[in-house]
Parts: structure tokens; sequence; C-alpha cells
């Protein structure tokens, strides 16, 4: 058996309804876990991109790869490494707020780990920390012994070292 | 043209007409050119069925008697004609019922525009009556599929619609209307669509790729060629065959290849695959370059991938660029239609005759014909075979009929032996292996071609998964060839609980009707026959039959395919017997 590695694909598209359904369709056939998706607006008006992290065979990648792009509003999909990515998760925290106020470490974890306070009353604060997933982790263990009340994670985002020809490719569509 | 008139025509098309979302649906279809259709009528279509009405003149609307057997009349009209089928269906379950039809096409790169008419818009989502999420149903069916919800975007979705059904590798596109959408007036004004942005539909053959492909099919010893339905599909006819005469190249073709060379031309050496020929399948082993063009190496064709073609340099001519390594990891990939590539490849070969490596495939082709072919085409024994019912329509329409097959034993015998002078001759249900294909596949092919003889081979189990058509036939008087070979069994199955399972036949053996007595109930003429002496005059009063016709035919119940490669084996441990 192949390597087992991590993954970004980077799709970009045309934003229609339904797409979202026939790209995870593909994955789902293949017996495929996505480990994080993430849709959004790009650079381009009216282009979609979508990130979505599995981890898989090099080999089947360049398959899955080559299958997304065969969808019709696909423009193109690309598959990289985490080397050669900048990637990004953000995450949320919903702590009590006598934590804050009466717990010394707490005040030092935030501080260590430039997670950045969203909203604080009486009952509760929101932090909001964005970085590698360990990053995280290590937050969510930190807190994890004071309790926490609610927490949410991101899929990863991802931008590419290396340029990606997008806005030229449109044009050579048409 | 004078100015005058050119600029007076523009102002036509550019013209607008005020009228309603089902009008539009229609004038979009014949601005295609569209003039059959099949279909089923309901509820939430009935709006543009009551314009088809208006437009009877223009456009033949074919009632089907279920909504897989449209599905399958527009394959089969697709299939011969090259050009889009168009199939209609309510919403619900008139829309599920075309789904069996959507996956056949979507797996053949049969182009299909599927029209399916929806709940109002402002019921979507609440399980409405006959509401189903048609658009999700069919997402992994279809190359491309769209709800539309207001008029105004008809003509748009609508071009866009055949457009990508046609282009690249052909597929199935569904086209689902909301009720609301079929009545809202709007302004009509229909472009007809050039191209899609993010949708690439062929690349420019690369002519590096050609150099490249004509340097290792120059170089080799004992090349050998696999063409798919891309040869017929990207209308390469032609091209292929100037290729291998001018290479002296044996060459072979898939279950969909077929038809695309004459079956008796002195190169094609016969269909690789499960029950392909010995000499194709054994020789993929052995040959030094494998020239795949326009096939995407199934798993039917190549067994066991592990040892399929090892010792093989691959060249892979090929439209759609995810087919690239899927399967067989190629040494050059040619991406780009293949008439294209074919005519940039031509004048790089080198004028050859294999005369020795070709003459291995004779060889073997000897051993094949003394195992199998004779006694299939020539039996002693008593029973009647498949293989002969084949052979007497060959005499009979001296290759020149098109031939529809089902799904089973019968296809495999029809495909092995039919013979084909003309292309597109071979309409069969390949990746999907469809049974109840044929009998609808037949009326839509009639139709495109009612020139060509049609012939439908069905087994008795397929031609009960869709025997209602033979109503469409009678209504429509499309005079079909329908031959049913009947061997009370569901054979291929049997044939494998036989060889594999111990010959436990588990709900494989088959009561039937009187199916002549059926065939005459729709008021088709018909005939059954059992006997040798009695073959060539049934098929000949059949092929002189001025309408439809059924003909029965009481086949040696046990019989087998052979050539044969069981699941997962490599392509030359084929067996044959
Ligand atoms: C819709 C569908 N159901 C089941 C099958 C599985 N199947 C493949 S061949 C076959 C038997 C076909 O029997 P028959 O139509 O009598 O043809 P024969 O093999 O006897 O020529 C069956 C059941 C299929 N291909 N399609």
């Amino acid at each position: 058996m192949e390597n087992i590695n991590t993954y970004t694909i980077s799709i970009y598209t045309e934003n229609n309804i339904g797409l979202l359904n026939r790209i995870s369709a593909i994955f789902q056939r293949r017996h495929i876990n996505i480990e994080s998706l993430n849709t959004s607006i790009s650079e381009i008006e009216g282009v979609s991109r979508f990130t979505i992290v599995v981890n898989l065979e090099e080999d089947r990648i360049k398959k899955i790869v080559g299958q997304i792009e065969k969808q019709v509003e696909v423009i193109k999909a690309y598959y990289h490494t985490d080397e050669e990515t900048i990637y990004q998760e953000s995450c949320m925290f919903k702590l009590k707020s006598d934590l804050l106020f009466e717990e010394r470490e707490i005040q030092n974890i935030i501080k260590d780990s430039n997670a950045r306070i969203v909203t604080v009353n009486k009952e509760f604060f929101v932090l909001e920390k964005s970085g590698r997933r360990n990053e995280i982790e290590q937050l969510y263990r930190d807190f994890s012994a004071y309790g926490i009340m609610q927490f949410v994670r991101s899929g990863r985002i991802a931008v590419t070292k290396d340029e990606m020809k997008i806005s030229q490719m449109l044009a050579a569509f048409n | 043209m004078t100015t005058e008139t050119v600029k007076a025509t523009q102002t036509a098309t550019e013209k607008t007409v005020r009228i309603s979302g089902s009008e539009a649906i229609i004038k979009c279809m014949l601005a295609e050119g569209v003039e059959i259709l099949y279909g089923y009528p309901g509820g939430a279509i009935m709006p543009v069925y009551d314009e088809l009405y208006k437009y009877r003149d223009q456009i033949h609307h074919v009632l089907t008697r279920h909504e897989q057997g449209a599905a399958h009349a527009a394959q089969g009209y697709a299939r011969i004609s090259g050009k889009v089928g168009v199939a209609m269906a309510t919403s619900g379950p008139g829309a599920t019922n075309l789904i069996t039809g959507i996956a056949d096409a979507q797996i053949d790169s049969t182009p299909l525009v599927c029209i399916t008419g929806q709940v109002a818009s402002h019921l979507l989502g609440s399980d409405a009556f006959q509401e189903t999420d048609i658009v999700g149903i069919s997402t992994p069916v279809t190359k491309w599929n769209v709800q539309i919800t207001k008029a105004a975007d008809i003509p748009e979705v609508m071009a866009k619609a055949f457009y990508i059904a046609r282009s690249g590798r052909p597929g199935p596109v569904l086209v689902d209307i909301t009720k609301d959408a079929q009545f809202e007036e709007f302004d009509f004004k229909y472009e007809k669509c050039k191209s899609v942005r993010s949708y690439k539909s062929v690349c420019k053959t690369n002519p590096e790729s050609v150099k490249k492909a004509a340097d290792l099919i120059n170089s080799a010893k004992k090349p050998m060629i696999v063409w798919g339905q891309g040869i017929i599909l990207g209308k390469a006819e032609a091209e292929l065959k100037a290729v291998i005469e001018k290479a002296g190249i044996p060459s072979a073709w898939t279950i969909l290849g077929a038809s695309a060379l004459p079956t008796s031309h002195p190169l094609n050496i016969g269909m690789v695959g499960m029950h392909g020929n010995y000499a194709p399948n054994m020789l993929t082993n052995e040959c030094d370059v494998l020239i795949a063009i326009g096939m995407r190496f199934d798993d039917r064709v190549t067994g066991n991938l592990a040892t399929y073609a090892k010792q093989a340099k691959v060249v892979h001519f090929e439209i759609d660029p995810a087919e690239i390594d899927k399967n067989v990891k190629t040494d050059v990939a040619v991406l780009g239609d293949a008439k294209a590539s074919l005519t940039a490849l031509l004048p790089l070969l080198n004028e050859t005759t294999h005369t020795e490596w070709h003459n291995k495939f004779k060889e073997l082709y000897a051993v094949e014909y003394e195992k199998v072919i004779k006694d299939d085409l020539h039996p002693t024994k008593e029973g009647l075979t498949m293989g002969e019912v084949i052979n007497q329509i060959n005499e009979q329409s001296k290759g020149d009929a098109a031939i529809v097959s089902d799904v089973g034993q019968h296809q495999m015998i029809a495909c092995r032996y039919a013979k084909f002078n003309k292309t597109k001759s071979n309409i069969t249900s390949g990746g999907l292996g469809t049974m109840g294909f044929a009998l609808p596949a037949a009326i839509g092919a009639k139709m495109a071609a009612p020139d060509r003889d049609v012939v439908a081979i069905i087994g008795d189990g397929g031609y009960q998964m869709n025997i209602q058509e033979l109503g469409t036939i009678f209504q429509q008087k499309v005079p079909v060839k329908i031959v049913v070979l009947n061997n009370e069994f569901l054979g291929m199955v049997r044939q494998w609980q036989q060889l594999f399972f111990d010959k436990r036949y588990a709900s494989t053996e088959m009561t039937n009707p009187d199916f002549v007595a059926i065939a005459k109930g729709y008021y088709i003429d018909a005939k059954r026959v059992s006997k040798r002496e009695e073959l060539a005059d049934a098929v000949a009063e059949m092929m002189a039959c001025e309408g439809a016709y059924f003909l029965e035919v009481c086949v040696e119940k046990e019989d087998n395919v052979f050539p044969m490669i069981p699941t997962g084996a490599s392509v030359s441990d084929i067996r044959l017997s």
C-alpha cells in the first residue's frame, strides 16, 4: 500500500446550486472520508472555492481530482500537500466568565496562545483562535480542565505557495 | 444572401415573443432540431403536453408505456442517429422511472436530454403530491442536471442542456421544471449555446503527444489496437480504418465499439473482454504496444488489472482526461477528439504489415473456431443454438441490419456473431447491462433510421422487463423485428450458477407465457419456431414483413457462452469450455 498523506484539494467552481452535492458524491461513492470542507467566494467574482481536506494515497487523490474536474461547473481542481500550502483553521470557545476573572492561569493561556476575546458578559465570554490544528487542540486540552461550555472548529482554509492561474484559465475558456 | 435579408433574419431571431414557459420548452427543442421525443404525461408536466398538442405537426411525441421505455427509446434514437435523444416525464414516479435509462446513458456516454415536470416552486421541499428531489436523485447518473423555477431561465438552460449532452464525452442531462415556470409568460428569445465557461468539452490534440504515440507505434513489433465507442461518437471510423491499414495493426473492439469497422475487414480480429474472442484476449498479454482508442479499460474488458497487458507499452487516445491512468497506466496519453487525433497520427505512421504477428491471431482464431464457433454457428446436435439464429439473420440481412440486443447470453452471442457492414449498427447496454433495454431502444433506433432493418435480439427474461412497449410498437406502427431467444432461463445467471455455484439454479428458471399470443394480442405478426428446419423460413418471413414482427425461437435450455474470462481472472486465462 502506498503512503497515506494529508492533501488539501482546492476547487474553483461556478457558484451553482447542487454542486456541493455532486462533489461530495464523488467522495462518498469511493468511501473516502472528508476530514474537513469549506466553501467560500474566491478572488474572482462569481467563482466559488471549495477547500477539502482528505487523507489518501497520491495515486487515488489524482483520480479524484480528475473526476472533480470532469464536473461541468468545475473550473479547475488542484491538490496540494501541507508543505505546498499555508493553511489555517479557526475555532471558538465559550467559557464561564468567572474563569476569566478568577483563574490567573486562564489569562496566561489566552495571552500565550494569541487567542482573541470576541465578547464578554456576566455569564460567559467567547474566544476565537485561528491557527494550525495542533495549536487549537492544545488550547482545547488546556481549557478542558476548566470546563468548556461550547466549542466549534471550522474546516481548513488554505492558500497555495505557488500561483493558481485561474484568471488566465477563465480567459482561455471562451 | 443580400445584406438586407441578412439583416432581416438577424432581427427575426433577435425579436422576442411573449410566450409561456411550456411553449418555450417546445420552441427550444425545435431550435435544437428535435423531431421526436419519447415520454409519458402527468400532472406536473401537463402544460408542456398541452403545448405539444399545438405543435404536433412539427414535433412527434411518442407515448411509451412506461417512462423507462421512453428513456431507452431516446437512447436507441441517439445511438443510431448520433443526435441527442429526448425523453419527458412528469414529476415523482414519472421522473424516477426514467432513472435506469439515464444511468444507462451516463455509463455508455449517450447524449440525452430528459425533461421532467416538478411541483410548483412554492411547494418544493414540502413533500407535496408527486414531489421527489429528482435533481438530487439523478445527480450521480447525469452529466449535468438543473432545476428551473423561472420561465425566463428556460432558453439559456435548455441551450446549455443540449450543448452539454452532445459535446465532449456525451451524456445525459436532466432538466426539471416547476409547474409555475411552465405557466409563467416571458419574452422568449433563443440562442444556441456555443460554450460554457468552466466546461472544456474537448482538449485540442497535442501534436507532441501524437508524435510520441507514432514513434512508439512505429517501433512496435507486435502492436495491437483496441477501439471503443469513442470512434463512433467521434465519427472517426474512416480515420481508424486508414490508421489500421497503413500501419497493418490487428485491431479488436469493445462491445460498444462494435460495427465501427466492418466485421469482414481483414485486420478486424474481434471482440475483447469477458466473452470476447480468444485471440485478442490471449494476445493482449503478448503484444508489445497496446493502442487503446476511445475506450476506457472497463473491468469487463481487462479482467484482472494486475496481469493486464503488463508487458506492453500503452498508448491511450481519449477525450475524457479523467479516464487517463484511471484503470491502466499509460506510457503515452493523447487527449482529444478521436477524429482529430487519428488524423494527426496517420501521416506519422510507417507503412507496415505485421504479417507474422497477425498470423498468430489467425492461428488462435482457428482454435476458437474448432472449439466454440463451429458448434455455435453450425451445430450438429438437436437443439437450436443462439448462434445459428444470429447466423441466419446475418445471411438474410447480408450484414446490413442494425442489431439491438438486450442483456444476457443472447447479447454476448449477438455481439460476437452479428455481421456488421455499417457503423452504428450495434446498439446494446454495455456499461450498465440493463435488462429491458432492447425492446424500447429498438423503437427509438427504428424511428431514427426508418430505412434500416432494425432487429432486436432479446432473452425471455429481459423481454418481460419492458414487454409493455409492444403497445408503443403497435400504436406507432414501428416496423421493428423482435427476436426472442427463449431458453426458459435467465440464461447468463444460470451459466454462472452452473460454473461457479455448483449448478444450484436458484430462481433462474422461467415459466413463460404464450409470447406469440401476447404479440398477436398487440396485433403484431408473430411466429414461434423450435426446429432447425423452420428457422430459415421464419427469419425470411420476418425480414420480408412490412410491419413489426415477433419471432420466438425456442433454443437449447442450458447452452453456455464461451469463451469466457471468469471475473477477476487474467485475460489470458480465457476458457474455451
Ligand atoms: C435489470 C437487470 N436485472 C438483473 C440483471 C442480472 N442479469 C444479467 S443477465 C441476466 C439473465 C438474462 O436472462 P434472459 O433475458 O432470459 O437472457 P439469456 O441470458 O437467457 O440470453 C440477469 C438476470 C440485469 N442485468 N439487469
